[in-house]
């Protein structure tokens, strides 16, 4: 036995400093044997470090790397209390009355609405939109080398060039600019995205509305989750005139006194929320018959003159809602949930020096592509 | 068991599984990196992903240009699949809106499976034609799609290797 220092010779009876007999040695190698199984134990069921928690720029993530927002999300809970406040108000006094007077099926598809808006809405807000990985030592090096060979030899003193590549697409001139933070050329129609400080691709704009950017990703969900909600906004609206017209009608002309204070609230929060939205599904309506991005349209980058066309558009509106809207799903390329190994396990030491830290090897059985 | 092969041509007369574990084992752990290639991407076609079938400098002493070029072809072509729109995408997207997209929970989208192809052809690329050069392909969903790395791997001088060497002492690196 051990006291702070001190060992007890079950043998002798004695409290020494240390004891060489074989009784204290057995004990002595029995205790380190127990305290390096404990560790190990420990050190198993430790939380292992997923490649989430060691990513750069300003995203928020929950569920153990599930789910992916920006940092700021208090108008996406603003959005939230709206959507569920609202519409609860509807269940609640609107529903009964109209289910009893004008049929059962309104509530029933108030509800459908009210389900498809809030798993698109979760579903955009929720969702990878896109985000391009920096990149690694190497390739920024590689990516470096080349820039300089392009350059040529600057004079001292003199600003080198601004970074930019240029790539025909489609018999068009499109230019790459360099992402510094990055440290890649930005592929076409991708941005940086200064509020979450990541490279997104095909990047339409940061929305504090659902709390996250909008790009390749997601903008089905967003375009989807803005026309369910424009539609859910125009049947509480309708319905809720509809109630007071019918109670009214009921029970003689006295509708000021009879409207309850929670339809003028749902009547005054879809009002507001109508020209806003719809307006916002118009124009992005707009833009997917041209294939066009909200960040490309504010710039200009196709408004037409010098006579750049956009390269992306099929020229036919059918088929370019089709492209954005029933393309495929394309998988996230960050790896949230894949675990991250530190490299000293390896059973060769001289090898980790050269597989340093910075390209870590994944070992995920399945890569989550789902959000 | 004897120990592991060092020539390269010891290393293709291995079993399938062997040759498997023993190649890409042996590159991580016996052979030092030299240097490192990155593919680029191809936007010639617009934003789909697709990579340059440009020979790189880099690479002439180590591995024949046809060789090269039927990789980064096949693997364009698997993107191509996984990204093409046609019917089974406007299937696949009508069914997915209409169950609110938790259809997924339960199926795989073309895309992954397409991925999951792309990765066993790397790997099966990798243990039959790469490694046996001293080369290692990255898979380039690794490396966010924007490049397909190749990873130059030197032999530490290994002495009494045929073929395997010769290539890079002749390399004059």
């Amino acid at each position: 036995m051990q006291y702070k220092g001190f060992l007890f010779c079950a043998r002798s009876k004695e409290i020494k400093y240390s004891c060489s007999c074989q009784w204290c040695i057995y004990n002595q190698i029995k205790q380190s044997a127990c305290t390096f199984a404990a560790m190990s134990a420990v050190m198993i069921t430790r939380k292992v470090t997923r490649k989430w928690e060691k990513l750069p720029g300003k995203n928020t993530f929950c569920c153990d790397g599930r789910v992916m927002m920006a940092r700021q999300k208090g108008v996406f809970y603003l959005t939230l209390f709206l959507i569920i406040g609202t519409c609860s108000l509807f269940f609640a006094f609107e529903c009964p009355y109209l289910a009893v007077h004008l049929s059962p099926a309104i509530p029933v598809f108030a509800v459908l609405l009210f389900v498809f808006v809030m798993a698109m809405l979760l579903r955009t807000s929720f969702s990878d939109p896109g985000v391009l990985p920096r990149a690694l030592p190497e390739e920024a090096n590689f990516i470096e080398m080349e820039i300089e060979a392009a350059n040529g030899n600057v004079l001292a003193g003199q600003r080198p060039p601004p970074r930019i590549k240029n790539v025909q697409i489609n018999n068009q001139i499109v230019k790459l600019k360099y992402c510094y933070t990055c440290k890649i050329f930005r592929p076409p129609r991708a941005s940086h995205c200064s509020i979450c400080d990541n490279c997104v691709d095909r990047f339409d704009h940061h929305c504090p509305w659902v709390g996250n950017c909008v790009g390749k990703r997601n903008y089905r969900y967003f375009y989807l989750f803005t026309l369910s909600l424009s539609l859910l906004t125009i049947y509480i609206f309708a319905f809720d005139i509809v109630h007071v017209v019918l109670r009214s009608v009921d029970s003689g002309f006295h509708v000021v006194s009879l409207t309850p204070h929670c339809t003028v609230l749902e009547v005054l929060v879809c009002f507001f929320t109508l020209w806003s939205v719809v307006g916002l599904t118009g124009f992005h309506t707009y833009l997917i018959s041209l294939n066009q991005t909200t960040n490309e349209d504010i710039k200009g980058s196709w408004s037409g003159k010098n006579r750049v066309q956009n390269p992306y558009s099929h020229k036919n509106i059918i088929e370019n809602c089709c492209e954005v809207l029933c393309g495929p799903t394309y998988p996230s390329v960050l790896d949230r949930r894949g675990v991250m190994l530190e490299d000293s396990t390896s059973p060769n030491p001289s090898d980790a020096s050269t597989h340093k830290s910075s390209n870590p090897v994944s070992q995920t059985t399945v890569r989550q592509h789902f959000l | 068991m004897s120990s592991a092969p060092r020539t390269a041509t010891e290393r293709t007369k291995l079993p399938y599984c062997h040759e498997s574990f023993h190649n890409l084992q042996e590159l991580r752990h016996s052979a030092s990196l030299a240097n490192k290639v990155f593919i680029q991407r191809d936007y010639t076609d617009g934003t789909i992903c697709k990579f340059q079938t440009k020979f790189p400098s880099e690479l002439d002493s180590r591995i024949e240009r046809t060789l090269f070029e039927d990789t980064v072809k096949m693997l364009n072509n698997y993107y191509a699949e996984a990204e093409k729109i046609g019917g089974q995408s406007y299937i696949e997207g009508c069914l997915a809106c209409l169950t609110v997209y938790l259809v997924f929970l339960c199926i795989e989208t073309r895309y992954e499976k397409v991925l999951k192809k792309i990765s066993r052809y790397i790997q099966e690329q990798n243990e039959k034609v790469y490694a046996p050069r001293g080369l290692l392909i990255t898979d380039p969903i690794e490396r966010g799609m924007r490049v397909i790395e190749i990873s130059v791997y030197e032999d530490r001088g290994s002495s009494g290797s045929s073929s395997g060497s010769s290539t890079t002492s002749s390399s004059g690196r």
